[in-house]
């Protein structure tokens, strides 16, 4: 095979060839590996490349498979690893100058594990430092670019995750999703991404941003792809106090069950006002599932309207204090080195914590939370899982929204309020428009996983989004 | 009203609380799995990416800490919450590695619980030794809270290479620490003491914390103010006292505070609200003006660790299994043993020394009064000698008891079981060991009757002559009697033997 077809397998394929020893795992990581050294400068989607990491790991699972060794189906699967995730030897960064040469002494639990299941590991991918952003432009090492489209943004923050997978310089990639960090690259680069409940997944190792929002999460080509890797990350941790002892079942077991009698809200305030081509292309995809045998319910989430003042009220407070640690004491470099994104979120998480002001902001924007979290508890008595867009734009030009950052915000309205109740969300390819990918939520409630990862393959196999591919 | 405070001068009176920690003596650390007991250990020794505060790392909240607050709270007789949390306490510096301390902030474990502690009057005498017979007044100590937080790393200021640096050793950070506020009933420095000392001796107890100042697992920072006589509302500033070392510094450092602010007020002048450093060389508090601004510390609740809840049984379990403290056990003393309340107040100071008195009357039931007595005055004496406590020698209360045995069969004179004793506390030894050791022989009731005899029979003059009114012939036998055992002969025996035998028939 070539380093084109290679690069363009599945996981759920590459698995079968390297079971079946048609191919071997070297090859397989060599072609990723070279495919990210050439587009690096184009694209920018790593900030580092593992070559000799990547390439003994491969050997160990090469090793393994002559010996008749059943592995895992992540075994010489090559991944990213966006630049949050603690990697013991290998530099982190945070996407920021304040890390730019610190080297962890330990791996995050979620490393630990795709570590254990005999992935490969690429490279460290490019995001939005710290995680603060929606675009990718936010890195300190310049901005990622979408493979689809190089004048337009990928989305971020797991800006690099996203376009590595999109331009097969990885099969997968890890992401984290605070307000829409996995589902906004998804959705702009035409692949499937999971923001798991929180809790699901340890977040033990990865630089946290906002610590009651963080969730752990994954992109990668296919659904089945998807809940492959949902099943060695998922579960609870010794070292992450807020992961849950929820079982933790084989999420590809029956994906292929279908939807017949599947009730799926659509939530009017996510579609009203919503750009027309988008929510046409969204309407198709509901259209689609309601072929396969799905019932379509119109609901209500009443306070979704405060969902973005109340996401920028308490992110930018929990960023504040996890931020603190970078003193340039122990490890990295000084304060000053913070990108000015940085300093405004640390600014106003200061301001909006601080005497005087904590009962009118983060206390008041902590029961506004609960107030959303609740519409949805209620909603899903009604149905089982809600469909909503990802985005209200298209990806958009780099430096269109950039000199504002309330604009920026305004990209999240869609996927903040997940995060602030806590729920799992899908974010799945539903077409595309003038060549540039869209995607579309699916919504569960707490520890559905399975459920979403069911109505995603529905519609994925009818659609098949995911053979289109960037002209690159 | 239990309200006397230290009358300093005719007006004014002084207004003094304190701020207290004791690192607790868990295994390991409050969020991690390090070990607590740092002290003299390398310097970064016990470190992890959490209590580091590396980039990704989370706190593990050590459930036995919560227990040891518990408990403590519980015998501090507060309220122990049903629901409680960790808070974030943000702000920067060195020794914080996260710039911020996981702390308790509206939600404390344990409240509004109270101390007793002999009540200022009693001092002089607790402290000239002077027993003051019956004496039972108590001055109630309030306590605002008890809440747990993580102890911060440490600073040394040291020259490296000729440049003036600041090191951080690590092993100390994370380490779990509860925090005690009192009311600020505390109406004078002794009463300080008193009340810093019932804690101690409370923790020591519940064997939740050695509570050492010089070790640093207990630290107090007093805050002082004064308010006219009368006055119901309490001042409007406080000072707050730091480097605070020992009981005695803090004795210091609030008389001398006092002092200050009498004078300051005196001249018509409010002292300022400050934070203040006791300098023991110079004998005086000194400002610290780095604390000039109160400190907003934007408390919000620890996202990372999920608030915990307990049901009232849980809480009840606890208070089973809080020992006997130190007042109900010198109460059970007195009453059981018959002690006096001094003798019971010293031998119920620490746990260890009351549990050896209970096993030595054990295995010695005829006179309490006698192991007392040896407890409280030689073997205290040696202790205090040798700088050790009762635990740390090998002495046995089974072996003091034989000591004892043996002293009442006149085996042993009392000058030479003192000896023996000083033995058995240096190196462990039984009572008979030791009494070997020391070279003297055990003489029987029995031997030395055969030894009187033989002297009387050998010293039929001096006999005589003691009939005859001769008193110093008395003396000379007995000093016969000593010769020949070597002085192992017991002086009061040996005189009621001579003179049964040699006394005049009537």
């Amino acid at each position: 095979m070539n380093n084109l077809d290679l690069t363009g397998l599945t996981i759920k394929e590459a698995s079968q060839l390297l079971v079946k020893k048609q191919i071997k795992a070297r090859e397989l990581t060599q072609a990723c590996l070279e495919r990210a050294h050439d587009l690096n400068k184009k694209l920018n989607c790593f900030i580092t490349i593992c070559d000799a990491v990547a390439l003994e790991q491969a050997r160990r699972v090469d090793e393994l498979i002559a010996n008749n060794q059943k592995l895992s189906p992540l075994a010489g699967i090559p991944i990213g690893l966006k630049d949050l995730f603690s990697t013991a030897g290998i530099r982190t960064t945070a996407g920021s100058k304040v890390l730019a040469n610190y080297v962890p002494v330990y791996d995050a639990t979620v490393v630990a594990r795709l570590k254990d299941a005999g992935a490969v590991f690429v490279g460290k991918t490019n995001l939005d430092a710290w995680g603060h952003g929606s675009s990718g432009e936010n890195s300190d090492f310049g901005p990622t670019l979408n493979p689809y489209d190089l004048s337009r943004v990928p989305g971020g923050s797991s800006a690099g995750s996203a376009a590595a997978i999109a331009s097969g310089a990885c099969i997968a990639a890890t992401g984290t999703d605070t307000g829409g960090s996995i589902r906004t690259p998804s959705a702009f680069c035409n692949l499937v991404g999971i923001k798991p409940t929180y809790g699901r997944v340890s977040r033990y190792g990865i630089i946290a941003m906002a610590s009651s929002l963080d969730s752990i999460g994954h992109l990668t080509k296919t659904v089945y792809d998807n809940a492959l890797l949902l099943n060695v990350t998922a579960g609870q941790d010794n070292f992450d106090a807020t992961t849950l002892p929820a079982v933790v079942m084989d999420y590809t077991d029956r994906i292929e069950e279908g939807v017949k009698g599947i009730k799926i809200g659509l939530p009017k305030e996510y579609y009203e006002g919503l750009d027309k081509n988008i929510k046409k292309i969204v309407l198709d995809a509901v259209k689609v599932l309601k072929g396969l045998g799905i019932k379509v319910v119109e609901v209500s989430l009443p306070h979704t309207k405060y969902g973005n003042a109340c996401y920028y009220i308490i992110q930018p407070s929990e960023v504040s204090s996890n931020l603190a640690r970078y003193d340039g004491v122990r490890f990295g470099f000084a304060r000053e080195k913070f990108s000015p994104e940085a300093k405004r979120r640390i600014i106003l998480g200061t301001f909006t914590l601080s005497s005087g002001y904590y009962d009118a902001y983060y206390l008041k924007a902590m029961k506004v939370r609960r107030l959303i979290r609740e519409d949805f508890v209620k909603v899903f008595k009604k149905v089982d899982v809600l469909i909503c867009p990802v985005l209200p734009t298209l990806p958009f030009k780099l430096g269109e929204k950039i000199d504002d950052p309330l604009t920026m915000y305004l990209s999240d309205i869609f996927t903040v309020t997940i995060n602030l109740a806590g729920l799992p969300s899908l974010a799945i390819p539903c077409g595309f428009i003038n060549n540039l990918p869209v995607g579309m939520q699916v919504v569960g409630p707490d520890f559905s996983e399975k459920l979403l990862y069911q109505v995603g393959f529905a519609y994925e196999q009818e659609t098949k989004w995911y053979e289109q591919r960037p002209k690159l | 009203m239990n309200d006397q405070r230290s009358t300093i001068s005719v007006k004014y009176e002084s207004v003094i609380g304190l701020e207290i920690h004791i690192e607790l003596a868990t295994k390991s650390k409050m969020f991690c799995a390090c070990s607590a007991d740092y002290f003299g250990k390398d310097s970064n020794s016990h470190t992890c990416p959490i209590c580091l505060g590396l980039p990704g790392a989370m706190p593990k909240a050590n459930s036995m800490a919560i227990k040891y607050a518990q408990k403590f709270g519980l015998a501090l007789n507060c309220q122990v919450q049903l629901s409680s949390k960790f808070d974030r306490k943000n702000y920067f510096y060195p020794d914080l590695p996260k710039g911020f301390q996981i702390s308790q902030y509206d939600l404390p474990l344990s409240q509004k619980g109270f101390v007793l502690v002999p009540s200022t009057s009693e001092v002089k005498n607790f402290y000239t030794s002077e027993v003051s017979l019956g004496a039972s007044r108590t001055k109630r100590i309030g306590i605002i809270r008890v809440h747990l937080e993580e102890d911060t790393a440490k600073l040394t200021h040291a020259a490296v290479n000729g440049r003036r640096v600041t090191l951080i050793d690590f092993n100390r950070s994370g380490v779990p620490l509860l925090e005690i506020v009192s009311e600020p009933d505390i109406g004078s420095s002794e009463e300080a003491k008193l009340y810093a000392a019932k804690l101690q001796q409370i923790a020591r107890y519940l064997e939740v914390s050695d509570a050492d100042m010089e070790k640093g697992s207990m630290r107090i920072e007093p805050n002082v103010s004064l308010k006219k006589k009368g006055d119901k509302k309490f001042p409007e500033y406080k000072v707050e006292l730091k480097n605070i070392n020992s009981f005695r510094f803090a004795e210091k450092a609030i008389e001398f505070e006092i002092r200050r602010q009498l004078e300051m007020i005196e001249r018509g002048e409010t002292p300022i609200q400050e934070t203040r450093g006791w300098d023991e060389k110079r004998q005086r508090t000194v400002s610290q003006r780095t604390k000039e601004f109160a400190h907003d510390y934007r408390y919000f609740p620890e996202p990372d660790l999920r608030p915990f809840y307990f049901s009232k049984g849980q809480i009840q379990k606890l208070a089973r299994e809080i020992p006997e403290l130190p007042e109900e056990k010198t109460s059970r003393f007195r009453k059981v043993y018959g002690l006096s309340s001094s003798d019971a107040r010293i031998i119920c100071e620490a746990k260890e020394l009351a549990d050896f008195y209970e096993k030595a009357t054990g295995a010695y039931r005829k006179n309490h009064k006698n192991v007392a007595n040896w407890l409280t005055g030689e073997i205290l004496r040696r202790l205090k000698e040798e700088g050790r406590t009762i635990s740390q020698t090998n002495l046995l209360p089974a072996e003091l008891a034989e000591l004892l045995h043996l002293q009442d069969r006149s085996e042993l004179t009392t000058a030479n079981a003192k000896e023996a004793l000083a033995v058995m506390i240096k190196t462990g030894k039984s009572a008979l060991e030791a009494v070997k050791a020391i070279k003297v022989q055990i003489l029987s009731h029995n031997d030395l009757e055969k030894v009187v005899n033989e002297v009387i029979r050998q010293n039929q003059r001096a006999v005589s002559d003691f009939r005859a009114g001769k008193k110093a012939s008395l003396s000379f036998l007995i000093g016969q009697v000593q010769k020949v055992t070597k002085g192992a002969a017991d002086p009061k025996a040996t005189v009621e033997l001579i003179v049964e035998k040699i006394k005049p028939k009537s």
